[in-house]
């Protein structure tokens, strides 16, 4: 087996201490990180993201996963800039204000990072302001809002209404999840998308990205 | 009265109360708001609900402490009030019920994971349990319910904190599950059989299921669970999904429609049941009316 499907396969398994060492090897083989990239750890994501969505997997294990796919990351980041390699876009997710539930923002947020996206993570409870804010100043393309409670849905309308009281909402595209989330819900307070999970969450950002 | 647990070795069915922070939502609760700080700040709203599920019918009535944990407690910088959040909210339900009914410690999840996915240690886990209990204890609990659990390590821990450190009260445990293609699982992974096993294990007197589901999806995890336990089994369903109708939300199935499909529950021989989110006190008068006239 060579060095880049044993380490897709040890990324899947949640193996972060092969994941690093053999991310190190295929870069000593003379990889190109962007091949390490896409074809590993990327494509490894892929079938992690799969399985869940099957619920052939569960959450421990792609939580795994993304640790032991970070542990790669962190080592071709730095040669992916050096090269030069311009990250595809930058995300930005949160769950809304006056909600503390991330399980399902943090999976979109590992999901994005592996298809390649550049996630800007602000966390829980994040205000309106915070959001356009990290948008604006990151350049970002797209924010990512999430909420479990149907209590702090509302929130997602008042951050879109000040993306347009800031006149920055063509600039952006507004995704939005969540269990007590529908599509209805979203059209009605004008986001752009309403994803049903992470992997659609994904396919998505590719759209609004290639959109762009 | 009767201990719980001999009531229901008698044949017994006993009726649980409804919903706690639909109720807290309804008397005005704010999104992001701690519901336990209401313990301290507002009790007689928990009198007050206290008083409309016992008046409903409820045998059980519970605690607003689903959140009282140390840790979850934390996410509001309120966890150096662990012992006096617990505490107001075990007396403002016993100041209501006296001994008319029996007194159920909600005891939730930590809102945390256990490393190596999250970054708490199984020992900070327990302690934050071990506190919230001990408070318990101190007030003296009926039942101590530790529910809506989808990991079956931190809901052991939880329970072998609950009889470590309250060892005369019985202990309800119930996980959540999803309707997967695959059968129902935690999210975390955990089948009904292995929730059976797992919860009986740590020590569990009774076990069940609430919350992520409407009735229909219940009837289907109890039958199931009957299969891998002989232990008393409880079962809190919502009423329905939540849904998002001209901005408020409603939940679909109403008080006759749960309590018509209870008889189903009955039929499987559940022990305890009672509501979760969405559930008031018209669906409690329901669901007593139905097991009132079974065992008449």
């Amino acid at each position: 087996m060579d060095t880049l499907q044993q380490l897709s396969e040890n990324m899947q398994k949640g193996n972060a201490d092969q994941v690093a060492r053999l991310t190190q090897q295929a870069i000593d083989e003379g990889c190109e990180p962007k091949t390490i990239l896409d074809d590993a750890l990327v494509g490894g994501m892929a079938v992690v993201g799969y399985k869940f969505k099957k619920h052939e997997i569960f959450l421990p294990h792609v939580l795994l996963a993304a640790k032991a796919m970070h542990a790669g990351m962190d080592l071709l980041k730095p040669l992916l800039v050096k090269d030069g390699i311009p990250t595809i876009g930058k995300v930005v997710t949160g769950t809304v204000q006056g909600d503390q539930h991330d399980i399902g923002k943090n999976l979109v947020g590992i999901m994005l990072k592996g298809a390649g996206f550049e996630v800007v993570d602000l966390g829980r409870d994040v205000s309106p302001e915070k959001f356009l804010d990290a948008a604006v100043s990151e350049k970002a393309i797209v924010i990512g809002m999430s909420a479990l409670l149907t209590t702090t849905m509302p929130v997602m309308r008042k951050v879109i209404a000040l993306a347009h009281e800031r006149n920055v909402r063509d600039q952006l595209k507004f995704i939005v999840g969540g269990a007590p989330m529908s599509k209805e819900y979203a059209q009605k307070i004008g986001a752009d998308a309403y994803c049903y999970d992470a992997v659609s969450a994904v396919e998505c950002v590719k759209r609004f990205i290639g959109a762009h | 009265m009767r201990p719980l647990l001999e009531r229901i070795r008698g044949g017994a069915t006993l009726v649980g109360d409804g919903a706690m922070g639909t109720m807290l939502f309804e008397r005005g609760l704010q999104p992001g708001e701690c519901p336990e700080r209401w313990n301290l700040e507002r009790p007689e709203v928990l009198e007050e609900i206290a008083r409309l599920y016992l008046e409903a019918g409820a045998d059980i009535v519970s605690t607003n402490t689903f959140g009282g944990s140390v840790l979850k407690l934390q996410q509001y910088d309120l966890d150096s009030h662990t012992e006096e959040i617990n505490a107001a909210a075990i007396g403002a339900v016993r100041k209501v019920i006296g001994d008319r009914a029996y007194l159920s410690a909600s005891c939730g999840p930590s809102g945390q994971m256990l490393a190596p996915l999250g970054d708490v240690s199984p020992e900070e886990m327990s302690e934050s349990f071990v506190r919230q209990i001990t408070a318990f204890a101190r007030e003296g609990v009926d039942l101590i319910c530790i529910e809506t659990m989808t990991d079956i390590t931190e809901a052991t821990l939880a329970i072998k904190a609950a009889k470590a450190t309250a060892p005369n009260t019985p202990v309800a445990a119930t996980m959540t599950f999803d309707d997967t293609p695959n059968g129902f699982y935690t999210i975390m992974g955990v089948s009904i059989e292995q929730a059976a096993e797992g919860l009986a294990k740590a020590g569990a007197d009774i076990i069940g299921s609430n919350c992520g589901n409407g009735i229909e999806n219940m009837i289907k995890i109890a039958g199931e669970l009957k299969k891998y336990t002989t232990l008393p089994i409880i079962m809190q369903s919502n009423a329905g999904l939540p849904e998002m109708q001209d901005g408020s939300v409603v939940y679909a199935e109403t008080p006759e429609f749960m309590a018509e499909k209870c008889r189903e529950l009955l039929d499987i021989g559940v022990n305890i049941i009672g509501g979760c989110c969405g559930t008031t006190p018209a669906h409690v008068a329901a669901i007593r009316g139905v097991v009132d006239e079974r065992g008449a």
